[in-house]
């Protein structure tokens, strides 16, 4: 019995992780494909889409835009996302519970609608799109998500650690900065990676919210148009290999340090 | 909570700190959903108060057709997601020995991290007319003609439920962890077999975090544009198609504002509906 369900386990956990790997592989394998069709059979290996991908000029300034775009909306998304967490966690404010709520709430809504929504708005008021529209919808996403993970990790046992500051003399900023910021850096880098990532890899407020500038997801949702191309193939695993680097980076230097 | 009443500026400093981030959501998140609600509820031609755009949901069968094919694709990949990834997390969780287990869970959601937009179309190079799948079953002789796969309701389901597995495994497994082994040496101490201990123990406790999984399932999928455009085409219309088809082709941003509300106000409906499983407490 028990070998039946280790077998039937295994043989069923291939299965997953096949159907899991299947388009990341095609995806790879045929970005070096010599011919101009990402379609069996193989006919590489060959680099001459990626010589293609980087001597692209939109391709390369719409990689530029997403990382000028993700890390300055991540960084404004983390700043008031701490500065409200603290608030919050070390002060008893009138309402808060529901003013707690209403910074969480853009969780809720799709990406398309708080797109739509800004949309509308700037139509309306006459802003102009552009990405610096764009990262104001990013902090928008990021900013209940960085709220929330350094809001929860806000434990007591730091209060302590600041009132000590306090007591020793230490003005409000400097407790902020010498003791609040170091003792939260993990929740604040976990905030602010999650928010590159999600930022990076984001589409429908780019694409609703840009016209000429943009970001990298818009620029391959345009290559796209041109049907299947492996040049599409070689951008893709391009970004790719950048978002494992980031995740094994995050794995080895945040979550090994996380106490039990 | 520690409150420093004695300092001069105490009352001012708490305001300080939150006042920027709650103006931010007021600003760019509460104010373009009101300017949404104003537009919804204007002519796109003229101007002026109608409730037309709302009406012309309930009265044009088209519009109606995009909600239901996005309830029931919605409905299907939510399922499936579950039934696989239920299995594979377990697996993960009881059956991998525990040292691999943070190395196998972390290859199982690798492609999570890759673009949302390269993953629906690497999903397009496998399931293509002349794709990877097509020319392997042609090459085999199982079938003579290429299937037509992709630019189906299948190939948006597929690629959906790719995503939302890798999803529902992580949440899963980490309810799986949560579990005190002392809860399955009770069952198995008062008698019951793994299977029993399974149904009658594990499987319960597991259903809130489920519960949670399926709805996080619900709320993505009914609102993304990427993977049915990319892979359903146009043959059949989701709600995300058919809002960004106002704006794109016809610069209706009343009919488009109109129907983002609506496709908002059922995530909300499901929300209250699932409300009770889906509190989240602050650790």
């Amino acid at each position: 019995m028990r070998r039946i369900v280790r077998i039937a386990s295994w043989l069923y956990a291939i299965a997953v992780y096949g159907f899991i790997f299947l388009p990341v592989v095609v995806l790879v394998l045929f970005s070096l494909q010599a011919t101009s069709f990402p379609i069996p059979p193989f006919t590489g290996p060959s680099l001459r889409w990626y010589d293609a991908v980087l001597s692209d000029v939109r391709l390369t300034s719409a990689l530029v835009n997403s990382l000028l775009v993700a890390s300055i909306s991540s960084l404004a998304a983390v700043t008031l996302g701490f500065l409200s967490a603290w608030g919050f966690a070390r002060f008893v404010l009138p309402g808060s519970g529901l003013l707690r709520g209403l910074i969480t709430l853009p969780l809720t809504v799709s990406y398309l609608i708080i797109g739509m929504g800004l949309l509308v708005l700037f139509n309306w008021a006459g802003v102009p799109k552009s990405l610096l529209a764009a990262g104001i919808g990013h902090v928008v996403i990021n900013l209940p998500l960085c709220f929330a993970i350094i809001y929860s990790q806000m434990g007591d046992h730091q209060i302590n650690i600041e009132r000590a500051a306090r007591d020793l003399g230490a003005p409000e900023w400097k407790v902020l900065l010498l003791i609040t910021v170091p003792v939260m850096a993990p929740a604040i880098f976990a905030g602010f990676f999650l928010s590159m990532t999600f930022s990076w890899d984001e589409f429908v407020i780019s694409f609703l919210l840009t016209r000429f500038d943009t970001t990298l997801p818009v620029e391959i949702w345009n290559l796209l148009r041109s049907g299947l191309n492996p040049k599409t193939n070689a951008v893709g695993s391009l970004v790719f290999a950048v978002s494992i680097v980031l995740v094994v980076f995050f794995e080895l230097t945040l979550l090994r340090r996380k106490p039990a | 909570m520690s409150t420093s009443a004695n300092n001069g500026h105490a009352r001012a400093l708490p305001w300080a700190l939150v006042t920027p981030a709650l103006g931010w959501t007021l600003l760019f998140f509460v104010l373009p959903f009101i300017a949404m609600g104003f537009s919804s509820l204007t002519a796109h031609e003229g101007g002026g108060f109608t409730a037309s755009n709302y009406s012309q949901f309930f009265t044009n069968p088209s519009y109606w057709q995009a909600m239901v094919n996005s309830l029931e694709v919605t409905a299907i990949v939510t399922v499936i997601s579950v039934l696989l990834a239920y299995p594979f997390a377990w697996i993960l969780a009881e059956q991998v020995p525990e040292r691999w287990q943070r190395l196998a869970l972390m290859l199982a959601v690798l492609p999570f991290w890759t673009s949302y937009v390269v993953r629906s179309y690497s999903w397009l190079l496998v399931l293509a007319q002349n794709g990877v799948i097509n020319r392997a079953l042609t090459g085999s002789g199982l079938i003579s003609e290429p299937l037509q796969l992709a630019n189906t309701r299948f190939a948006t389901v597929t690629g959906f439920v790719h995503f939302f597995v890798m999803l529902l495994t992580l949440t899963i497994f980490a309810n799986l962890k949560q579990l005190s082994p002392s809860y399955r040496k009770a069952a198995a101490d008062l008698g019951a077999g793994p299977v029993r201990t399974f149904l009658d123990v594990v499987l319960p406790l597991t259903l809130p975090g489920i519960m949670v999984g399926a709805f996080l399932t619900f709320v993505l999928c009914i609102g993304d544009y990427i993977t049915p455009q990319i892979l359903g085409g146009n043959n059949e219309l989701l709600m995300p198609q058919l809002v960004m088809m106002q704006i794109g082709r016809r610069g209706d941003f009343p009919l488009a504002s109109a129907l983002s509300i609506i496709l908002m106000a059922v995530v909300t409906i499901a929300y209250l509906a699932c409300a009770r499983w889906l509190k989240i407490e602050r650790a």
